[in-house]
């Protein structure tokens, strides 16, 4: 074999390390987390007790969590994600756009602890304050905080998708007297519809994974919140928080993995669905 | 409604998120700059990190990611070569990028659980530098990968095709032609994981990460980190007590402003070194 022959091989496995990785992930995942599921059944993901001194293992106290924070994130960022998107591709001028584009690199540049600190610290406080609850770590301060965090996705993936309506489109709807947002309306969201659906589910996995901001956010109380401002805890939380705990092959210790299961499963569809819907315009 | 009120609308959206984004970093800053000395960098951490320094912190986030560098760079930059420069797409390509698109749907918390069953109880590492390096480095390497491969790509085709048409091999051409030119898209992704490896948190908790301000001897001794510390004060600390927190937290985040902006600037002068 020549050396460009070697090269070639040693690069193929490199390129191919990637996918050795997250072959190794759902592997150890399911080896230490699947036991586990196996034997609690559907009661793992119904069950609403999680009390690991008795053995008793019910997430679904963590799921409503980790979902009503979720959602209520996308439910502030999404008109606030595509207002920008909107912004940047359509009417922002050459100044305003070199302005804000460092604003969205260090949005998503920011680390998540840091976000963490800065909602437990001011927004956390801000809604005990305004809203007269016993603590603001509630619901409503990890959507808040959440939601700035996936803005630069929402954001991003969205202009891009705005970005690559053809033209013509718009200058047909101009020429039909249409106005501005009529032809926003009308024409550009609709064809960018898929990107930005994308770009929302795309937020939708990194809001659910997100950890070390929700931990500090959301009080972790083991309860199944009843209204934003109650407190909750996240599937990611439970698991930063219990695994130093927890003895290694203990039952304990594989609900815990079983609940990264779970985690890994949501995230993994919504990242295919995300995929699908934004290749099939293209 | 009328252009004029939509426009309003996206205006107030758009500056509304800037604002945002100066609120908080103006909220560290302020707040981090109290704290902000010399001995606050040099000084190891007391009393539980309220008072003294965070020099072991800033060591083992150097420590962490000169690992995960180590490791991640030449994968994500020798896969990018592959992929360019190798092969046409077919199945092993879809199959690489596949796995490369997936892992970066991973959340943290997974390459934490990971890192902690695989490399530290199966492999046997124990809690230390190398495994939390290489479970940062098994996050940035999607990032790389992709970086890279623009990169790469970016090298016009005629500048290759001159190199083949004086003789010269498809690795002298990657050595002398390929790399040179998308050296500094390269670096441009590298310098943006720095930013993303030295703040994440999760992945390191079980993995790296300790409370006790000893500095590490080797990559097998675990160590403090800039982002495991900076949860622990802020969890811990009473509000009164958060200076150090805050001072942790300006920390990292001037760390972010500096790779930001150099990968800005780099990016800026890549695209204007490509079109020539």
């Amino acid at each position: 074999m020549n050396t460009e022959k070697i090269v070639e091989k040693i690069l193929l496995i490199f390129a191919l390390s990637a996918t050795l990785v997250i072959f190794l992930i759902i592997l150890f995942l399911f080896k230490e987390g699947l036991p586990i599921l196996k034997k609690e059944g559907l009661g793992f993901i119904l069950g609403k007790v999680w009390n690991p001194g008795k053995e008793i293992y019910g997430a679904l106290t963590f799921i409503v969590g980790s979902l009503s924070v979720t959602f209520l994130a996308l439910f502030i960022a999404v008109p606030l994600g595509v207002s920008c998107a909107l912004f940047l591709a359509e009417i922002a001028p050459k100044r305003a756009e070199s302005l804000f584009r460092p604003v969205i690199e260090l949005l998503a540049g920011i680390p998540s602890v840091v976000y963490g600190m800065f909602g437990l610290i001011v927004i956390v406080r801000f809604i005990k304050v305004s809203f007269d609850v016993p603590t603001g770590e509630t619901v409503l301060a990890g959507g808040i905080v959440l939601a700035i965090m996936i803005l630069p996705i929402i954001i991003s993936i969205s202009e891009d998708a705005i970005k690559s309506v053809p033209r013509i489109y718009k200058e047909g709807s101009f020429a039909l007297g249409a106005t501005h947002w009529q032809t926003m309306r009308r024409v550009i969201l609709p064809t960018a519809s898929s990107g930005i659906t994308a770009s929302i589910i795309l937020a939708m996995g990194r809001a659910i994974g997100e950890t070390m901001a929700v931990v500090l956010i959301l009080g972790n109380v083991e309860m199944i919140p009843k209204s934003i401002l109650n407190p909750a805890e996240a599937l990611t939380s439970v698991i930063l928080l219990e695994m130093g705990e927890a003895s290694v092959g203990s039952s304990h210790y594989q609900a815990l993995f079983a609940i990264g299961i779970i985690l890994f499963i949501i995230v993994m569809i919504l990242n295919i669905i995300s995929v699908k819907i934004g290749v099939r315009k293209k | 409604m009328k252009d004029k009120h939509v426009y309003a609308i996206l205006w107030t959206s758009t500056i509304l998120t800037a604002t945002i984004l100066i609120f908080i970093l103006g909220f560290v800053v302020l707040k981090g700059s109290a704290a902000l000395s010399i001995e606050f960098l040099t000084d190891i951490p007391r009393e539980g990190g309220e008072a003294g320094g965070i020099f072991p912190a800033i060591l083992g986030t150097i420590y962490l990611v000169v690992v995960a560098l180590v490791v991640a760079v030449p994968l994500g930059v020798g896969g990018a070569l592959y992929l360019v420069e190798f092969q046409k797409e077919n199945i092993v390509t879809k199959i690489i990028r596949f796995g490369a698109d997936t892992l970066n749907a991973v959340p943290s918390i997974i390459f934490g659980l990971f890192g902690f069953v695989f490399l530290v109880y199966y492999l046997k590492l124990g809690v230390c530098i190398l495994s939390g390096g290489v479970t940062l480095a098994f996050m940035i390497l999607p990032t790389l990968l992709r970086t890279s491969e623009e990169a790469l790509r970016a090298v016009p085709g005629w500048d290759k095709e001159g190199s083949y048409a004086l003789g010269a091999t498809k690795l002298q051409t990657i050595k002398n032609i390929v790399l040179p030119q998308s050296l500094s898209g390269i670096i441009t992704g590298i310098v943006l994981s720095i930013g993303r490896a030295a703040g994440e948190t999760a992945p390191i908790i079980f993995t790296a990460a300790i409370l006790n301000p000893v500095l590490p001897k080797s990559v097998f001794d675990p160590t403090m980190s800039l982002p495991s510390h900076l949860y622990t004060l802020v969890s811990e600390s009473t509000p009164e007590k958060l200076v150090n927190a805050y001072g942790t937290a300006l920390v990292l985040i001037i760390l972010v402003l500096i790779t930001t902006y150099s990968a800005m600037l780099l990016r800026k002068y890549f695209t204007r070194h490509v079109r020539r």
